[in-house]
């Protein structure tokens, strides 16, 4: 029997399990954010938003609201012991100096060479945003991407080529989708943990790009986490 | 006598700005947007502006009352799409071509603005090469790693928000309100700050977070940005 692939929760839970003590490390809008959450109490690590916190903390209790706290996808948040603010062109520099240890983004296509495609859907008659996702994309020390193996309609979002205007040129180095835990390695796709019950032709027939498969492949193991009011 | 910016009001603050003039504005992700100065900016009534601002639609910043009342042609940012559904005032009129965009990487955007306050004419960064966001732009090569050449971006005009701020301009900012604030103080022929409070001594050196140089005139605003 194959196991339910995981929620974006138990994506972002398993993102936080590779996350070091005392790295610095940037989470981006959507699923990413959730990271935080999941990280193992024992490793004291700093968030940095792109809006020049370093050391966000969780979000700011209705008591606690303060409407110049807020963190770079405007969510009102508190600050953690130690941290620090700068201003824009300091926390660019940090980023684009290659301070960041690790950058968690969303994604709407990976490519076999690392490719990215994040930020521009295309949407007709919509404006673009940026924002810092080509900072991030082409200057953090490792840019790790978390999405779902396929769209919704069930295209590979792990790709040959991306078709989506690029973020960045081969800067992603592992994915976290519901079905997997892929790297790209110098080949292409190395996938290094696999949903249990999924077969390797089941997630290759889910990809749009050939996958090779880790000598010591190990089973996509997450905790059972639910999604707020489901 | 002795320096003093301060200014009775946002209108007399303004009362220079001309049309086709570049405003440069403050603020990211709800904090530092000098909502008190946009709005004497729209009464004032400066045409064809080009904005230099983060942000073409935040939902809290009044940036969109400018653009809906036409006085805008150009928006120079890093993000133009509106929170709602429906289209922003500003993608209403991008839609029909009625106004300019340039969408930059935000840390390029940032540094265009500290290069042109510093003096450095252009620079070379790493970030948008082989992205359609520096199609045409110069690519050079350093140890072995590909570079766009980037334009600094100077303003006529800067809008910023701080907190509090003394009669020579010195001014310090809460928590995340500085983003792109000091920055865009240093690259404006003139700069307009609206703080929170003026405080009656000179604030001490070592909390004063941009030298009031940066400064040409402080209007109080206590009522912050939203």
């Amino acid at each position: 029997m194959t196991a339910k692939p995981l929620n974006r929760l138990q994506m972002a839970w398993r993102a936080a399990q590779d996350v070091q003590e005392g790295q610095l490390v940037n989470l981006g809008l959507g699923m990413p954010i959730a990271v935080a959450d999941y990280i193992p109490p024992d490793r004291d690590v700093f968030l940095q938003s792109e809006n020049g916190i370093i050391g966000v903390g969780p979000l700011a209790p209705p008591d606690r609201i303060d409407t110049d706290l807020v963190d770079a996808g405007s969510r009102r948040v508190t600050l953690r012991d130690g941290a620090t603010i700068v201003d824009s062109v300091a926390s660019f520099a940090m980023i684009r100096g290659g301070h960041i240890d690790i950058t968690v983004l969303g994604a709407f296509e990976v490519a076999a060479n690392g490719d990215l495609a994040n930020w521009d859907m295309r949407v007709p008659d919509k404006g673009p945003l940026v924002g810092g996702a080509m900072d991030l994309a082409a200057a953090a020390r490792a840019v790790w991407v978390i999405m779902e193996h396929t769209t919704k309609k069930g295209a590979p979002r792990l790709v040959e080529r991306c078709a989506l205007p690029l973020t960045a040129q081969r800067c992603v180095k592992r994915v976290y989708t519901d079905l997997a835990v892929v790297d790209v390695a110098e080949g292409g796709f190395l996938v290094r943990e696999l949903l249990p019950g999924l077969t390797r032709e089941e997630i290759a027939a889910r990809s749009g790009a050939p996958l090779a498969f880790a000598t010591d492949l190990k089973p996509l193991s997450v905790p059972d986490i639910a999604l707020p009011n489901s | 006598m002795a320096i003093d910016k301060r200014v009775a009001s946002a209108a007399e603050a303004l009362r220079d700005v001309k049309d086709g003039a570049t405003v440069l504005i403050s603020g990211f992700g709800g904090a530092g947007f000098p909502n008190h100065l946009i709005r004497g900016l729209k009464e004032h009534g400066a045409r064809r502006l080009t904005l230099v601002v983060n942000s073409a639609t935040h939902r809290y910043s009044l940036t969109h009352e400018l653009i809906e009342n036409g006085q805008v042609a150009h928006v120079i940012c890093t993000a133009a799409r509106g929170h709602a559904p429906g289209l922003s005032p500003f993608e209403k009129l991008w839609k029909d071509g009625r106004i300019e965009l340039t969408c930059l990487p935000q840390g390029t955007f940032a540094e265009a603005i500290r290069a042109a306050g510093a003096g450095i004419p252009a620079f070379y960064t790493p970030v948008g090469v082989g992205t359609e966001l520096t199609r045409g732009k110069e690519v050079r090569r350093f140890k072995g790693r590909d570079y766009v050449l980037e334009p600094a971006i100077e303003g006529d005009v800067a809008l910023i928000r701080a907190d509090t701020a003394d009669r020579y301009g010195n001014l310090t900012f809460r928590y995340a309100q500085a983003n792109f604030g000091p920055a865009m103080a240093t690259a404006a022929k003139l700069t307009i700050a609206e703080v929170r409070v003026v405080e009656p001594a000179a604030i001490p050196h070592t909390r004063a977070q941009l030298p009031g140089v940066y400064v040409d005139r402080i209007v109080t605003a206590p009522g912050g940005t939203r």
